[in-house]
């Protein structure tokens, strides 16, 4: 048994020079929501020492000095081309497990470890030319190993994209090249308490006596410390499980200052999660609101009110969504204060069927085949002809808290109003003058 | 004697894509039915086959297909008119004679390729403009190989 972690090179960056080969060779950055700081960094940019999680506006100047292609998260974009990179993984093994938007594990039963390398090459060359994403590969037995050996090839730098621990004579010399911090199911509270013992690297997990692990990391702990021994111990997950909660929150582009902008936005937000929720069959017996104020939306305790609320029966009805929204808003709401942030979080999720029915607030059978039939047409619509083709009038026209995406490139692989632009008449002399791009 | 038979609707609904970029395989459901009463099936229940699907008909290798506009009009020879939509397979393996996307000293081009005597040239498709012959000099790169040009006719 052999797994492969599949990654994506500096993936949001590549995405963009798909599209934009000028890009090739420069240094660009990709800036998160709300274009506040540096999530995406290409190879030229990292050279010139920004560091992820930069704020933008400090990098400013940077960005000027050195000529760095910046742009706003496009996550339309993104999410398309991990579809793709996905599919065209699944033509090289029956089990693929996606683990993020630019991650997957492959399952291989193939026993021989030069067979599998080359699946790695050949997995490699084909996602490069059907998607145009380069990919790097770390081979294993176990899937917390093929993690380590992923991250090592990147590491190791070079051309050589491809690593297997199989083929090493001693592969731990990568592990011992591992912080403990990167081992996949330590996070960084295990990972001070391990420090703290004198386990620094994964090497230094994996020899810790099994009993030790046992008790201080508790069993979970102890799978990993397996997997770091070569002993498969993780589950094999081929679809996500169901989320527990939903959240959609976002910072605002400017600081909210009167109650109907604070109004529209909460709405925006309930029609986004209450689409999720929809997407996933279930419903909400519980939302919780919250605003923050504060300087660059920072976690102060007395900076952030909430209130949360529960809903009998439960509901995946936006409308019925937006107004509990602003009944909870009214209660932490306060006038003439700044704030930066807003979210809402739905709670105690359940699929249609095993929602409790309540006797005082039940709905009617019309009534409910009406609202179910409006969301489904609402989301029919949305998803048909892009999001936002129809929404609750309460989520505002213009919506000018909104965040900023000022540098986001268009939706080339989901927009049809918005595709590349390929010039016939380049390169040639002759013919008439050339048009100028619409 | 002819049975009652208010207008018997053998009907075949079915979902059809055509914003095919995503190229979700769109899903069909060929659903006929007749109306409980006639007591007669339909003649063509035995015949029911799935309504045409651009998307299967065009698209080949969906996570390697992309679209693309044109600018300019040095390929209206081979069909290939201003503001027109390619529809472009990553997965196909270029070859001479195919009209491809490419990227030339790193823009996106547009041209046909022939190799004549070893060497490669990008053909325009129109007298008034010249072929481009790929030196050691040029960068070159196939981008995509052009399956299908959609012209908008109204």
């Amino acid at each position: 048994m052999r797994y492969l972690l599949v990654d994506c090179n500096n993936f949001y960056v590549s995405c963009e020079r798909v599209f934009e080969p000028r890009l090739l060779g420069k240094p660009v950055v990709v800036l998160s929501n709300n274009d506040g700081c540096v999530i995406a960094r290409s190879e030229e940019a990292k050279k010139l020492c920004i560091e992820m999680g930069t704020p933008a506006f400090k990098a400013e100047t940077l960005f000027h000095v050195h000529g760095v292609h910046v742009y706003s998260s496009n996550y339309a974009l993104y999410g398309d081309m991990s579809r793709r990179v996905m599919e065209t993984l699944r033509g090289f093994a029956p089990e693929v497990e996606v683990y993020s938007l630019d991650e997957a594990f492959l399952r291989l039963t193939t026993v021989d470890d030069t067979e599998a390398t080359e699946v790695a090459h050949c997995l490699r060359r084909k996602v490069s030319q059907w998607t145009g994403i380069d990919v790097s590969v770390g081979i294993a037995s176990t899937k917390t190993l093929a993690k380590i050996a992923n991250y090592s090839v990147k590491l190791l730098g070079g051309d050589n994209k491809v690593l297997s621990f199989e083929h090493m004579p001693y592969p731990d010399q990568f592990l011992a090249d591992t912080p403990v911090e990167r081992v996949w199911g330590i996070g960084p509270r295990r990972a001070r308490f391990l420090r703290r013992q004198g386990v620094e690297t994964a090497l230094a997990l994996k020899r810790a006596p099994g009993a030790w692990v046992r008790q201080h990391l508790t069993v979970s702990g102890l799978r990993t410390a397996m997997e770091l021994r070569g002993i498969p111990c993780l589950p094999w997950e081929e679809a996500a499980p169901g989320k527990k909660s939903l959240t959609c929150s976002r910072s605002f582009g400017r600081p909210i200052t009167c109650l109907w902008e604070m109004e529209e936005a909460l709405a925006c937000y309930v029609t986004r999660v209450a689409e999720k929720l929809r997407q996933q069959g279930k419903v909400a017996s519980s939302m919780e609101v919250f605003v923050r104020g504060g300087k660059y939306a920072k976690r102060m305790a007395h900076g952030t009110r909430s209130a949360t609320l529960r809903l009998s029966p439960a509901t995946d009805y936006t409308p019925e969504l937006i107004a509990l929204a602003h009944r909870l808003l009214a209660r932490i709401y306060e006038p003439g204060k700044e704030y930066r942030k807003a979210g809402v979080i739905l709670n105690h999720l359940c699929s249609q069927g095993e929602a409790q029915l309540d006797l005082f607030h039940a709905r009617s059978e019309a009534e409910w085949q009406r609202q179910s039939s409006l969301m489904r047409t609402m989301d029919s619509l949305n998803f048909r002809f892009g999001q936002d083709t129809i929404f609750p009038g309460s989520t505002g026209l213009t919506r000018p808290w909104r965040m900023r995406q000022e540098r986001k490139s268009p939706g080339y692989t989901t927009r049809w109003n918005e595709l590349c632009w390929v010039r016939s008449d380049i390169g040639s002399s002759g013919g008439t003058e050339p048009r100028t791009l619409e | 004697m002819k049975a009652q038979q208010t207008q018997q609707n053998t009907k075949t609904a079915c979902f059809m894509s055509m914003e095919s970029v995503r190229a979700e395989r769109a899903v069909e459901s060929p659903l006929m039915w007749a109306p409980v009463a006639a007591g007669f099936p339909s003649p063509a229940d035995d015949y029911i086959e799935r309504p045409i699907d651009l998307n299967r008909e065009l698209i080949l290798h969906p996570a390697a297909t992309f679209f693309v506009r044109v600018q300019g009009d040095s390929m209206v020879g081979a069909g290939l008119w201003h503001g027109d939509t390619l529809i472009v397979d990553r997965a196909v393996d270029p070859r001479d004679g195919h009209i491809v996307v490419a990227l030339l000293d790193g823009d996106f081009t547009v041209k046909r390729m022939q190799k004549a005597g070893g060497v490669v040239h990008l053909v325009a498709e129109n007298p008034l403009y010249e072929a481009i012959e790929l030196t050691e000099e040029r960068r070159f790169e196939v981008w995509g190989v052009v399956t299908w040009v959609l012209h908008k006719a109204v």
